[in-house]
């Protein structure tokens, strides 16, 4: 089940109600008997049941989600600024002209996709390699798993100070190593140290996705390739990939878009400076520190639309099926 | 063919080495800051020369640290405990029952998943003022439980399903409701499942920065990732780094210690609820 059941899902429902309350005609055969027969008293409290338990969750959802980005809609198109909260005023679509001639957030777009890209095809490689070791290695398996939930579990901005210190002339063993320089001063050493933390902390999550990937081939499929003659690399392309693949393209959207919001290794790193600013780390500053609420807001929105778009490509072009979603389905 | 699996294990073995000492490095590493005496913490040493806990005893006595570290705790748990609550409600509901609008739950639980957090820091941070929320528990509770909930009903409606669900049918032939059902037959059976769920919106709470810098200003909410990124030293002169470390292990250790007793619970979480083919 993919994940474009998402808006089939929500047809359902509208054609639902619009069958109950009677606009509906074509309804298929099945559907409209089965509506026809009236619901029975357990079927009723059945779906009244459902409902009951399902909406604090979705209001709790909704509430912080839905409305937030439309407030935000709102506030992108007022200049909004909290040191001058008397100049407020509906100004269109001033702020994003603002914001999208500026080359301080093409910079900060451009750094952003250059770590999304680089950290994302990094952790495909040695995440898979990690969920061959955990899934198949003949000792250990529990150290190993152990370890590798490290960096999952860790909290960000304590791995970040870790890499910060280690990176640090005299202080560190790492700036040491490389002759004491101070890499977190110049641009490209700082971009590679940031990718390098973001790495080393999410590696393991995409490993664990990946794991339930391999999970799914079939043990007796390798053995017969193996008698086959395929050799390792063969069997790992011809069989292990094909049948990993949705896996694989869930892991690979869900981090696509947890890179994209990179903000923790920035701020502990660097906090932005030469030019490493992710599009978090400006809109964060141009809110707290800027307490400019509309261009604020304006980036928050031109975030939702980027990452809505990822999603979309993702989920178009590749077909991603998305993760439990095939739940509305068994019933 | 005995040589071949003494070499393939010692093949494995190498690489379960080079796996743990990735992980570990950077853990170590801020532990070993954190034991250095002032006047070896910039020697870059990996293993201190001078053994001191003054940098824990430092951080205990400030103020700063303490609070953020209640701050933290507090928010974490009742953060968990909720959408803990409202996830299996949910959940329960995706798994179990018939009813229209199910599919739609899912799918805006998926798109929260995705959600770019930062795009909700603007408008929050101006919601939050009006209502009188900003710097307060309940203003980093909300949006904790909201990011949590996926992930929640998710993981949940996976363990749901292996439930031997018969012994629910039983319990309605002998008169119970559904209610009775899920309250006295189910939930036992799925505490284990809730307990992992727990364990994994726990660390999520636990680990968030975004939402705490920029949804709180004073020590009332500042929770302790943040309060890491604002210590300075007593002084102006004096260095921050070996009680920044100290208070970095402090809060590594739950973590340590999740990791360490449940590691099976949160693999199978983990992989359960995100990938189902």
């Amino acid at each position: 089940m993919s994940i474009n059941a998402t808006p089939a899902g929500a047809d359902v429902t509208t054609e639902e109600t619009a069958a109950r309350t009677g606009r509906h005609a074509a309804v298929p055969a099945q559907r409209a008997s089965r509506r026809r027969a009236p619901l029975s008293e357990n079927k009723r409290a059945e779906r009244r049941l459902g409902w009951l338990l399902c909406a604090p969750a979705a209001l709790v959802m909704l509430l912080v989600t839905a409305y937030p980005i439309l407030y935000s809609v709102w506030l992108s198109m007022q200049r909004f600024d909290l040191r001058f909260p008397d100049q407020r005023e509906f100004i269109g679509l001033e702020n994003y002209v603002t914001v999208l001639t500026n080359e301080f957030w093409w910079t900060a777009f451009g750094v952003t996709m250059l770590i999304t890209v680089v950290t994302v095809a990094v952790e495909l490689v040695l995440g898979m390699g990690l969920a061959l070791v955990m899934h198949r290695t003949l000792v250990g398996r529990g150290i190993v798993r152990t370890a590798a939930l490290i960096p999952y579990g860790i909290v960000t901005v304590v791995a970040a100070f870790s890499w910060r210190y280690a990176w640090t002339p005299g202080t560190g063993y790492l700036a040491n190593l490389f002759d004491g320089s101070a890499p977190l001063t110049e641009r490209a050493s700082s971009l590679a140290i940031i990718m390098l933390a973001e790495i080393w902390k999410t590696t393991p999550f995409m490993a664990l996705l990946l794991m339930a990937g391999l999970a799914l081939v079939p043990d007796d499929l390798l053995k017969a390739a193996s008698t086959d003659g395929a050799t390792a690399w063969q069997r790992f392309t011809k069989v292990m990939l094909p049948v990993m693949k949705p896996a694989i393209l869930v892991a690979l959207l869900f981090r696509t878009l947890d890179a994209f919001r990179v903000f923790d290794n920035i701020y502990i790193l660097t906090s932005g400076a030469n030019e490493t600013s992710s599009v978090s780390m400006i809109a964060y500053n141009n809110l707290i520190r800027g307490l400019n609420l509309g261009i604020g807001s304006t980036m928050s929105v031109l975030i939702f639309i980027t990452v809505a778009i990822i999603a979309f490509v993702f989920v178009k072009l590749f077909g991603t099926a998305a993760p439990g979603s095939d739940d509305g389905e068994r019933r | 063919m005995a040589d071949t699996t003494t070499k393939a294990k010692l093949r494995w073995g190498l690489l379960d080495v080079i796996v743990v000492v990735f992980a570990l490095i950077p853990v170590l590493w801020i532990a070993s800051l954190s034991f250095k005496t002032p006047a070896t913490l910039t020697d870059g040493k990996f293993i201190p020369r001078e053994w001191t806990l003054d940098n824990y005893r430092t951080i205990f006595q400030t103020d700063q640290f303490v609070r953020a570290l209640v701050n933290s705790i507090g928010i974490a748990l009742i953060a968990t405990l909720v959408a803990v609550v409202l996830g299996a409600m949910a959940a329960y509901a995706i798994s179990r029952l018939d009813f229209p609008g199910k599919r739609l739950l899912v799918g805006v639980s998926l798109l929260i998943a995705m959600f770019p957090q930062v795009s909700l820091v603007s408008p929050l941070f101006e919601i939050e003022r009006q209502l009188g929320l900003f710097d307060t528990w309940p203003g980093l509770i909300l949006p904790y439980i909201t990011f949590a909930l996926p992930l929640a009903i998710y993981t949940l409606s996976a363990f749901f399903k292996q439930i031997p669900w018969d012994l629910e049918k039983a319990a309605k032939m002998d008169g119970a409701t559904q209610g009775q059902a899920f309250r006295r037959v189910i939930a036992p059976l799925a505490a284990p499942g809730l307990f992992t769920t727990a364990i994994l919106v726990f660390i999520f709470c636990w680990n968030d920065f975004l939402f705490a810098i920029t949804l709180t200003s004073t020590e009332r909410a500042r929770t302790v990732p943040v309060a890491l990124s604002f210590f300075t030293g007593e002084s102006q002169f004096e260095d921050p780094t070996g009680a920044i470390c100290a208070a970095a292990v402090v809060i590594t250790i739950p973590i340590i210690l999740f990791v360490l007793f449940f590691q099976r619970r949160i693999v199978s979480g983990l992989t359960s609820g995100a990938v189902k083919g």
